[in-house]
């Protein structure tokens, strides 16, 4: 016997939450207790008050079980709303990394240079090492990431995805 | 306004809120609490012996008065023997407010003595739950709690309150009507849903209305408006396990059960329909059996508060977010506005007759042996005219009771569905007769289920509940017996119920009266001594050993599959469908 899978695709929702304790738990809980899969979560407070927060969760899923997920998540006592960004439309999607290279001579100029065309900024330098930061979709990113290795990758840090839908009206 | 402890606010609370019993058992963390209660003197304490009880008995009080269930035990070892109830409760989205103590804020995270992370380990097990660290919120957290656990779907909502938090002061006054900011629940259809639902309804040819415990959850009125519903259209119902009771048995139009050990009727009627109506009920497994071979030529509408269970297991041409009262009173309006006539179902009618007639739950019985059929019909013959409540534990007892003691009226149905909670039945008659005094309360067990919370019979006796339990005593687990005959071969892996209890002499022992039933001329006398005994009687009937559950849909089969009887039963399976529960 084998365990069937059906075919998936990648969504992004956005989920605006009361910014109670345990909120962040009760979403990624709600994820593992229905099998669901999360590929990148961000939270913080978007309110002055700190009151509420936005979630952005990517996760993968055929189109019955996003709708499902979707569901679960609006059915939450304290989740305001859900909105798949993906079904919605044009969005903007970022995520910043801060990627750190260390190296000599060449590798060094080549890291600069490269760093130059994806619009990475230094944030950090010593005779050896650089950290970039860069901003941009993922792929923009795992390419920039990529390359770094060439020229002495040591360590990544990543946000995960934040996303916003285009346009005037809020998502 | 003076201040008071957290503890006497829980307490006013809970008055406020009407609350007449709560069910649980004492320990350090909750010490101020009971005491709190000693001292009011308001609302009546029953205590259990073990926290399980306490939740099962507050279901059991939910579901047979519609007011929520109310539950109070300790920190560690108190909540997390509450967790298998409070986990029932949400699978059959009963309301149910569970109070834990827990360890001082300050101790908490240290691993202090009977600390448990009760909010991390019932935040998946119950509808919403909370850590009120603060005695000014306790109150209003209180009243939301009890808001969530009884609106919209209804369900269980833990609360968990630091003992320093039931000690400290504050300030409490009765809120007014709660208007929460997230958790609006729609009770209301939309008005274009459910023309277009009257609409597919009258066009029907082969109209089935699948019924479920939403429609109970919804009222005795929405049992009311399913009459007029089936009234108006003619159409055949068939009712989950959940939802027994909420269309008489006795109706021409009653199919019976659906489902896994549903009748023949019921699921060709589901498989051949043309339209399901489904009202409260959640398409879950045991109903549907195969998915990609369920009711395949119908077009569906799904009547629920919830909508997540909307295209949750089955696609619906047409979803009804709303309470199933609320929507069937809509659907009669909308339907007698527009004088809509009923429609000619005889050809429908006149196939379903041919179903019946196979009579599903036909059976024979021995002269050596009381079959199990026979004596819940015998119990249902002696005591039917008095309107019983019964409960179940879990098992082939249970699928017996649905299917052949016949249920006239809602709330009158108690077990465990979508859990399938062993010890479930004693509990919950404790909780149904607390909240019924007059009512005559059944527990139909299993020699095994009963044994899982047996101590009960104490709380039975303290109270002087005058409940009864009848034991289907067949010395097997019947069910995992019946499953290992059908999968595995007949071999019979731990499922022989070894070194049982003399039940009549444990009976006397808890100060019970003990009655042991053997045979066919003993059945209607020893049901008799039983409800003559005005006090709690546990009667041991000695069933057929090996009798089986039939019908039955063997799971992962479709409705058309259906094994009638024992000699359809093949012992072997496919590991496709020997994965499946």
């Amino acid at each position: 016997m084998h365990i069937r899978e059906e075919t998936a695709t990648r969504h992004t929702l956005a989920v605006v939450v009361d910014n109670e304790p345990g909120i962040l738990a009760r979403i990624a809980g709600l994820f593992t207790a229905r099998g669901y899969n999360i590929e990148s979560l961000t939270v913080s407070e978007v309110t002055e008050d700190k009151a509420v927060s936005r979630i952005t969760i990517v996760t993968s899923a055929s189109a019955h079980v996003m709708e499902q997920i979707i569901a679960q998540l609006d059915r939450l006592v304290p989740v305001h709303r859900v909105t798949d960004l993906t079904v919605q439309g044009a969005h903007v999607e970022r995520e910043l990394a801060l990627v750190k290279v260390a190296g000599a001579g060449d590798h060094r100029i080549e890291a600069l240079r490269l760093a130059d065309v994806y619009r990475a900024r230094v944030v950090d330098a010593t005779t050896a090492s650089f950290v970039f930061e860069v901003t941009g979709g993922r792929e923009k990113i795992d390419t920039f990431v990529t390359l770094m290795a060439e020229v002495g990758l040591v360590e990544v840090a990543r946000t995960g995805i934040v996303a916003i839908a285009r346009g005037r009206e809020a998502a | 306004m003076t201040e008071r402890s957290g503890a006497d606010i829980l307490v006013e609370a809970l008055c406020d809120l009407g609350v007449e019993v709560v069910f649980g058992y004492p320990g350090g963390a909750v010490l101020p609490i009971y005491d709190a209660m000693f001292r009011s003197g308001r609302i009546r304490h029953i205590l259990v012996r073990h926290e399980q009880a306490a939740t099962h008995a507050a279901e059991g009080y939910a579901r047979s008065t519609g007011k929520p269930g109310v539950v109070l035990v300790t920190s560690g070892p108190g909540a997390t023997n509450a967790v298998t109830g409070i986990t029932d409760a949400l699978l059959d989205s009963i309301p149910m407010v569970v109070i834990t103590g827990q360890v001082p804020t300050a101790l908490i995270g240290t691993d202090a003595f009977q600390e448990a992370d009760t909010v991390g380990i019932t935040r998946h097990c119950t509808k919403h739950n909370y850590l009120v660290k603060d005695p000014a919120l306790l109150g209003a957290t209180i009243h939301e709690a009890f808001h969530i656990a009884t609106s919209g779907r209804p369900g269980p909502v833990v609360v968990d309150i630091p003992k320093d938090v039931q000690v400290a002061t504050a300030r409490y006054s009765k809120p007014g009507p709660i208007q929460h900011k997230t958790y609006r629940p729609q009770v209301k259809a939309d008005r274009s849903a459910i023309e277009v639902a009257v609409e597919m309804l009258a066009a029907a040819d082969r109209p089935i209305l699948y019924t479920g415990g939403g429609i109970i959850n919804s009222g005795p009125a929405a049992s009311q408006l399913l009459a007029e519903l089936q009234r108006i259209t003619g159409a055949p119902v068939t009712s989950t396990l959940m939802g027994l009771g909420c269309f008489p048995a006795s109706h021409d139009a009653f199919l019976g059960m659906l489902g896994m050990h549903g009748t023949f009727e019921a699921n060709m009627a589901m498989n051949q329909a043309d339209l399901v109506v489904a009202i409260g009920a959640r398409f879950d497994d045991r109903v549907t059996g195969r998915l990609d071979a369920f009711s395949p030529h119908s077009r569906k509408i799904h009547i629920d508060i919830d909508r997540s269970s909307v295209n949750k297991n089955v696609r619906v041409d047409l979803a009804v977010i709303a309470d199933a009262g609320h929507a069937m009173e809509d659907m009669v309006r909308v339907w007698k506005s527009r004088q809509l006539p009923r429609n000619d179902l005889s050809d429908w009618w006149q196939r379903i007759a041919g179903w019946r007639a196979k009579d599903s739950l036909g059976f024979h019985d021995q002269p050596t042996e009381i079959m199990p059929q026979r004596a819940v019909r015998a119990l249902w013959e002696a005591t039917h005219a008095r309107n019983p409540i019964i409960t179940t534990e879990v098992g082939q007892h249970q699928m017996w009771a649905a299917q052949h003691f016949g249920f006239e009226k809602p709330n009158k149905w108690l077990t465990s569905g979508g859990l399938g909670t062993m010890g479930y039945g004693l509990p919950a008659a404790i909780g149904a007769q607390l909240g019924n005094p007059n009512a005559l309360v059944i527990d139909i067990a299993g020699e095994a289920s009963i044994q899982m919370n047996i101590q009960e019979l104490a709380t039975a006796t303290q109270y002087r509940l005058p409940i009864k339990v009848f034991i289907l005593n067949n010395e097997y687990m019947g069910m995992v017996r019946q499953w290992q005959e059908l999968t595995y071969e007949s071999r019979y892996a731990e499922s022989y119920s070894d070194s049982l209890p003399d039940f009549v002499r444990l009976a006397e022992a808890y100060g019970w009266k003990g009655i042991r039933i053997e045979t066919m001329d003993q059945l209607d006398g020893g049901i008799a001594d039983m409800l003559a005994h005005d006090g709690p009687v546990m009667v041991d009937c000695r069933v057929s050993k090996l009798t089986n559950c039939f019908p039955m849909i063997p799971s992962g089969a479709a409705h058309t599959d259906m094994i009638l009887q024992a000699n359809e039963v093949s012992g072997t399976m496919d590991d496709e469908a020997r994965a499946l529960v």
